[in-house]
């Protein structure tokens, strides 16, 4: 073996080899050992922008009311300044964050839904129907993503918030679908599966309460990075005139912006905030999963900085300083 | 000098959150050309001890004291935790090898076994020309026991009992004064098991290099080697020759270990088919060992647990 | 009291060969034999001898390519509510231990839901019966490991949380699929002891499969040798190990480390 497994080395003081590992620690800081600082720090970030995009339209100005005021910089009237047609940009933003987020979080949900469909369920069942449904994810997945969706989008006449997000799901699903199908594949064969089905569960049961819960961590990952492709799809997509209307998103405000020559004209608190914006989540959602992969593979944890705590460093030093000393005095 | 390795004090500590002892102040000594059988359950260090002696721990595991020194027949004895990287690049292989844990995977599955061999030799004798390598690795094999012509087969085409002799051949490759190996025939057949052990033997007899043979499974060691220590949490318990060992056990856990293989040839019936009462869960006391002292019937060979 | 009876089974397997060529590996060649309440039948073989596919097979896990599963006089079934009942009568001791148990759920619901499911326990009664199941298997105290993960349980521990699974529906033939060959050495003797044990108080009729002729020498009535998907030798331990018939299992008895033997034979050189 090329690293040496602590999960095998017995607590000294036990009687025998034969011991609990671990057994005095709390069952769940087992499962997800090892939280890194970025998990919370992604997890903060969303939060605060969730909460922009939940709290603040009540309390901001009217995003489209019209006045005389246009394209004026940040002043205490506007925290963000004016539209080209005087609309509070910063009153845009929030409505923008909100519309967006729904939009991330609606294409996630059903994305990861059409992923265990095709992904967990069917390769559990095994046989025509894996086939079937494997080769259904191949052929969605190879569909190039955004034209498909500027095709579809540009023939659905209603526009709505609904309809986008799920003209994005169409090309968003079929990835994580492969993804969790491999992790099931695997899964399907453990000696557990095999203790459950000589138990006599049904395959349902089987599914839900055997397989899913072992797919969940990835499961997380994939509807992460399904919200950040959703989003930045439906920018692209508005972006391109072919977004949501009648709402505002990010998307549809850089189109906006785009439309009122905001670059040109130098008015840079019209286009700046929702493309951070998107920044913003997008950074977020990846420290996340950078997170969550952390969780799942322990091997990454021990090779980034952040694996090794400041005590450990701290620890390792001293001992190998003492080894220093005791070599030093033997010699 | 007829001892090859003298080990003196050895510690190594992982140092975690709770710093885990995992080598506690292990000395002994390995004679020229003798095979000592390390034998220990998992978690009792012995791994550990393998790879710190060959300097091969990587953090958290440090090592916290004591002296490993080599004796090298060409007469100086060498500090093994005092060498410089190119030292260690030239002592290693050429002077100790190592047979690894699952060895038999640890074969590059696109190059042949040619390649292979040949590879170690352009690691540590550079100055040779390919057809002396061609012509060393056809030997080596031979002396394993596997035919020359498997020299151009891929790993996957041989079966397990020939790869773990390709591993042991390559461990010989430079004719090092020792090796230490790690479990090498867990993983294998009954009936190859048996083979691999007496090609061991064998080429111990003809090339006087000395094992550390490490392995669970005691029966084994007594087939194999001169003498046996036993490990347990990180201290060696026990030590000596393997016959004497085996027939009289000095330690507690010796016995223990030993008495949890029934014999295959001798009376029947030894183990009567009765419920050993073990509580096993975590801290319940082991309150009923009483009542199963009087169930359980002691073997030929020791106490049962 | 039940017979379970393996008969004339054979088991063969569709392979892709190296060019395309669909062959055909026979895993299991006629293989027949019985077990009875009471008694225990030790299959010993090396990797690839079959006798996982038979483990298999006697669960419903893979159906035969020919000849019959008969319990107690009827044909295995294989859907239904019919196998649902034949599955509550053949449980098996999976050899993983550390597979054999979901990370994701507590000892408590592996050991809940086949009581639950074979009717063995209402939803009241279940966590009683939990830790009735714990204290026969010895794993105690009960309310705590039932609420453990199986990463925070050992080796030997997780093996009898698998074999308490196994007596959950209470089963009439337990198939042991190498119990102990994943454990620590010195806890092995403990788990088979257990079995034996356990084999005495419920009658059950099981089979031991295992590659240690030590271990099936003490542990069974009978032992079945089987090479290449073939039974050898079959006959009482004694003979089978002391007695040797076949050529396979003469090379197996005789590759088996002895460590007596190796004394004497040292012993007499010496002299």
């Amino acid at each position: 073996m090329s690293t040496i497994d602590l999960g095998q080395l017995a607590d000294p003081n036990s009687p025998t080899g034969d011991s609990g590992a671990g057994a005095g620690r709390k069952g769940l800081t087992r499962v997800f050992p090892h939280v890194t600082p970025k998990l919370w720090v992604g997890a903060g970030m969303i939060a605060a922008i969730a909460l922009f995009g939940l709290v603040f339209p009540f309390v901001v100005q009217n995003p489209q009311a019209i006045s005389d005021v246009g394209l004026s910089a940040p002043s205490g009237d506007h925290l963000l300044g004016t539209t080209q047609t005087g609309q509070d940009v910063f009153a845009q933003l929030a409505y923008a964050t909100r519309g967006s987020l729904l939009i991330g979080v609606l294409v996630g949900v059903v994305a990861m839904a059409l992923a265990i469909v095709f992904g967990v369920i069917g390769t559990y069942v095994g046989g025509f129907v894996d086939e079937a449904f494997s080769l259904f994810s191949n052929v969605v997945l190879v569909i190039p993503g955004l034209p498909l969706a500027i095709i579809v989008s540009s023939y659905v006449p209603q526009k709505g918030l609904v309809v986008i997000a799920f003209v994005i799901v169409i090309t968003s699903w079929a990835a994580s679908a492969r993804v969790l199908r491999a992790i099931t594949l695997s899964l399907r064969s453990r000696d557990y599966v095999a203790a459950s089905r000589v138990s006599g569960e049904k395959t349902w049961r089987i599914v839900a309460v055997e397989i899913l819960p072992n797919v969940l961590p990835v499961l997380a990952s994939q509807f992460l990075f399904a919200v950040i492709f959703a989003i930045l799809a439906e920018a692209g997509l508005s972006f391109l005139g072919l977004g949501v209307s009648g709402q505002f998103t990010w998307g549809s405000m850089l189109y906006f912006a785009q439309n009122g020559l905001a670059l040109r004209l130098g008015a840079w608190w019209w286009f700046v905030p929702p493309g951070l914006m998107i920044a913003l989540l997008g950074c977020a959602l990846s420290l996340m999963n950078f997170a969550i992969d952390e969780i799942i593979n322990p091997k990454l944890r021990d090779q980034t900085r952040a694996g090794v705590s400041r005590a450990d460093r701290k620890r390792l030093a001293r001992a190998e300083a003492a080894a220093g000393t005791t070599e030093g005095a033997t010699a | 000098m007829s001892t090859v390795l003298t080990v003196e004090d050895f510690s190594v500590d992982y140092a975690v959150e709770h710093p885990v002892h995992a080598v506690k102040n292990v000395s002994f000594e390995l004679a020229r050309g003798e095979i000592l059988g390390l034998a220990g359950e998992s978690g009792c260090g012995k791994t550990t001890l393998a790879y710190g002696i060959n300097r091969l721990l990587k953090s958290p595991a440090v090592i916290t004291g004591g002296r490993v020194v080599f004796h090298d027949a060409e007469g100086a004895d060498i500090l093994l935790p005092e060498l410089d990287d190119k030292a260690l690049r030239a002592f290693r292989w050429d002077k100790l090898s190592m047979v690894f844990q699952g060895a038999m995977n640890a074969l590059n599955p696109v190059t042949t076994i040619q390649a292979q061999l040949e590879d170690v030799f352009k690691t540590h004798r550079p100055y040779w020309k390919k057809a002396d390598r061609v012509e060393r690795a056809g030997k080596l094999l031979e002396t394993v026991g596997v035919d020359r012509s498997r020299l151009k087969s891929y790993p996957h085409e041989l079966s397990g009992g020939m790869r773990q002799r390709v591993m042991i051949a390559m461990a010989l490759a430079l004719g090092p004064q020792m090796m230490i190996m790690d479990e090498p025939t867990t993983a294998l057949d009954v009936v190859v098991q048996r083979e691999i052990l007496r090609e061991i033997k064998r080429l111990r007899d003809e090339l006087g290099f000395a094992v550390i043979f490490i392995t669970h499974d005691l029966p084994l060691l007594l087939e194999i080697s001169d003498r046996i220590a036993v490990m347990r949490a990180g201290e060696i318990v026990e030590i000596g020759e393997s016959t004497e060992l085996y027939t009289n056990p000095q330690h507690e856990y010796t016995k223990k270990l030993l008495g949890s293989f029934p014999s295959l040839t001798g009376d029947r019936g030894a183990f009567i088919r009765s419920g050993v009462d073990e509580t096993a869960g975590g801290d319940a006391t082991r309150a009923s060992s009483g009542h199963e002292q009087a169930t359980s019937v002691a073997t030929s060979t020791g106490g049962a647990a | 009291m039940s017979t379970l009876e393996f008969r004339n089974v054979v088991k063969d397997y569709r392979v892709r060969g190296g060019r395309g060529e669909k062959g055909r590996l026979r895993a299991v060649d006629d293989v027949s034999f019985t077990l009875e309440a009471g008694k225990t039948v030790a299959l010993v073989g090396e990797s690839g001898s079959g006798k996982s596919t038979i483990a298999k097979m006697l669960l419903q896990l893979e159906r035969p390519t020919s000849g019959s599963i008969v319990l107690d006089g009827a044909v295995a079934p294989r859907h239904g509510e019919a196998l649902r009942r034949y599955r509550s009568d053949v449980q098996m001791v999976f050899q993983d231990p550390f597979a054999s148990l979901n990370p994701f759920h507590s000892i408590g619901h592996h050991l809940a839901r086949p009581l639950l499911l074979h009717g063995k326990a209402t939803r009241s009664t279940v966590d009683e019966k939990v830790r009735e199941l714990l204290g026969r298997v010895q794993l105690g105290p009960a309310a705590d490991v039932a609420a453990r993960r199986p990463h925070e349980l050992s080796g030997g521990q997780r093996q009898r949380v698998a074999i308490a699974r196994a007596l959950a529906p209470e089963p009439r033939i337990l198939i042991a699929d190498e119990p102990v060959s994943m454990l620590d050495v010195s806890i092995r003797l403990g788990v088979l002891n257990l079995l034996a044990e356990l084999q005495r108080q419920e009658d059950l009729g099981v089979l031991y499969i295992t590659h240690d002729l030590a271990t099936a020498r003490h542990f069974s009535d009978e032992i079945l040798v089987m090479y290449k998907g073939q039974v050898v030798e079959r006959g009482t331990p004694d003979d089978v190990i002391l007695n040797p018939q076949h050529p396979y299992t003469q090379q197996l008895a005789e590759a088996a480390p002895d460590p007596e033997k190796r004394i004497a034979e040292r012993r007499a050189a010496r002299a």
